[in-house]
């Protein structure tokens, strides 16, 4: 039980719960969908950059609670940050939920995250989300990300 | 081995008591492991099933003692390693029945046989403007090799619809069935619904048109006892694995005049007679469709599970699993918010569910962590799951070896999802 309950923390259950910044953006600069054949997790991400910024994340779709959860918080993290700081909270992420350490940000916020490194298989549901956004903020992304 | 040999069957097995059946267990020595901190419970087996000793152990002497190549040499180990080889066929032959050990042809699996059967009978009476009919059911394997056919000779893929419980609806597959319509392919037990589906009666409405039908059997073989000249189907194809063999082995039975009238599915050695550089003479069946060094050891496993299987007794494991998916039925149906997908009248041994704002993917991580193994996802029928609503399922699959003590065990642990993620 232990260990399950560092999977399904508190954070994560209330994000899966109310998740944040779930809604369609009219006016979104990028909207990119995100996809885990695996599960059929399947979100749309909705990113507004104005001036190297990002103004506004948001995202609909269904999957499981560590990717509802995970897209969640990405999303409420993500705003008013600069699209370095951005890919910085990114990479920091993915090392968090691979079991690599932490640092800045992502120690505090996302350390909910952290127990999923103990359950390999969860992993790309905690991705999907931000491999998704990331898919969006790069210049020449496709519309489809997809975890496989 | 000339047609025509008289070849002496394999003793019927004995009706074996119901008893049996649950004292069987200890044969599987994966189900004495420990997962999680706690004993195992595998309800798995649509994906996969756990193997007897027996089976395990006939493989190794195989490698330890006879492992050589067939149909080549002439040496002693050559010759008794055909010999272990072509007994298998033998079995298989009466295992489903077939009219000779010629119609059982070994490939890698359900998949391959199907593939063969598009790569070769499709590829040589499928034309532009004909129809393929599979149903809602299939598995991916049952789509997509018929897909792709259509494809490349621009023909349609037709899809007999289900209704709400998970049954193939007849009075429109009646009507799909028409003079364009080329082959039929369905499967005879759902793995994602566990439908059993009344292929015998299909099979005859499709034969008045002059229709073949290849049934896919993978999910059948294991749970419920299959005579092939019975139903009359054309193709039936299955996998070693599903029914307590080793994996990379399966059978595509073939009716003698459909699959002489096929040609060759691969090139290479023991599918031909003679070969020159201007001309190659075929084999004979089954040897046609056996190109390469064949998975001998494969092969000796799935004789092992037959003969495992047939001591078992296949009514006694029908009639045991039969009630056993009875009492899991009833019993999840306590579970608040718990629907189960797939309700025919005739199933087996499959229970498909989701349960209410939960996802399966998480249900499926919570169970493993008590130690209970099931499958969550689109169970490789992402058709299924779109007819449905559904992204996803959880799946509890049976097999003789499970026990009511493991469905309670299920029982409680979905309760415990319940209380994890509320």
């Amino acid at each position: 039980m232990s260990s399950l309950r560092e999977l399904y923390q508190e954070v994560i259950l209330d994000h899966n719960r109310s998740p944040r910044n779930f809604r369609t953006m009219e006016d979104a600069s990028r909207t990119v969908e995100g996809y885990n054949p695996l599960c059929g997790d399947h979100y749309t991400v909705y990113v507004k950059v104005e001036d190297g910024r990002i103004k506004d994340v948001s995202f609909t779709g269904a999957g499981c609670a560590i990717s509802k959860a995970s897209a969640s918080v990405m999303s409420a993290m993500m705003k008013g940050k600069t699209l370095e700081e951005a890919d910085v909270l990114y990479r920091s992420f993915h090392r968090l939920v691979k079991g690599e350490g932490a640092e800045g940000d992502a120690v505090g916020k996302l350390a909910a995250f952290a127990g999923v490194s103990e359950f390999p298989a969860r992993v790309k549901c905690a991705s999907l989300a931000w491999h998704t956004l990331h898919s969006a903020l790069q210049e020449d992304a496709g519309g489809r990300v997809t975890t496989e | 081995m000339t047609p025509g040999t008289v070849i002496q069957e394999v003793q019927a097995p004995a009706s074996a008591p119901a008893p049996t059946v649950a004292m069987c267990r200890h044969h599987f020595p994966l189900l004495r492991q420990w997962v999680n901190g706690k004993p195992l419970i595998y309800l798995d087996n649509a994906a996969t099933s756990q193997k007897p000793q027996v089976v395990i152990d006939a493989m190794m002497r195989y490698y330890q003692e006879e492992n050589s190549n067939i149909h080549r040499g002439v040496h002693f180990l050559s010759e008794r390693a055909t010999e272990a080889y072509e007994d298998v066929r033998r079995k298989v032959k009466v295992f489903v029945n077939a009219g000779h050990e010629r119609e059982v042809i070994f490939v890698r699996g359900t998949t391959e046989g199907i593939n063969l059967v598009a790569g070769t009978h499709g590829r040589t009476t499928v034309r532009a403007g004909d129809e393929i009919l599979v149903s809602a059911m299939e598995h991916h394997s049952n789509i997509v090799p018929w897909q792709m056919l259509c494809e490349e000779r621009q023909a349609r893929l037709r899809v007999i619809p289900m209704n709400d419980r998970g049954e193939l609806e007849l009075e429109e597959y009646a009507r799909l069935l028409n003079p364009r319509t080329k082959i039929v392919a369905i499967t005879h037990v759902s793995n994602a619904l566990g439908t059993i589906n009344p292929v015998r009666e299909m099979i005859a409405m499709a034969h008045e048109r002059g229709i073949p039908v290849l049934v896919d059997g993978a999910q059948a073989v294991p749970h419920l006892a299959v005579d092939v000249r019975a139903l009359d189907a054309d193709f039936y194809a299955f996998s070693a694995h599903k029914m307590f063999g080793p994996t990379g082995v399966g059978i595509l039975y073939g009716k003698t005049a459909l699959l002489e009238a096929m040609p060759p599915y691969q090139g290479g050695g023991d599918m031909i007679r003679s070969v020159t550089f201007e001309r190659t003479i075929y084999n004979d069946l089954p040897h046609k469709f056996e190109a390469g060094t064949p998975n001998i050891g494969g092969a000796i496993g799935l004789g092992a599970a037959i003969d495992y299987l047939q001591q078992v007794g296949i009514n006694a494991v029908q009639s045991f699993e039969h009630e056993l998916l009875a009492y899991a039925t009833e019993q999840v149906q306590t579970i608040p918010g718990l629907r189960i997908i797939g309700t025919a009248v005739a199933k087996a041994s499959v229970l498909s569910f989701v349960m209410e704002g939960i996802h399966p993917h998480d249900i499926g991580t919570i169970l493993d962590h008590e130690g209970i193994a099931v499958r969550t996802g689109h169970h490789c029928a992402q058709p299924v799951m779109q007819r449905f609503g559904v992204p996803a399922t959880a799946r509890a699959s049976f097999a003789f070896y499970n026990t009511k003590e493991e469905v309670d065990a299920l029982v409680r642990a979905l309760h415990k999802v319940i209380e994890v993620l509320s």
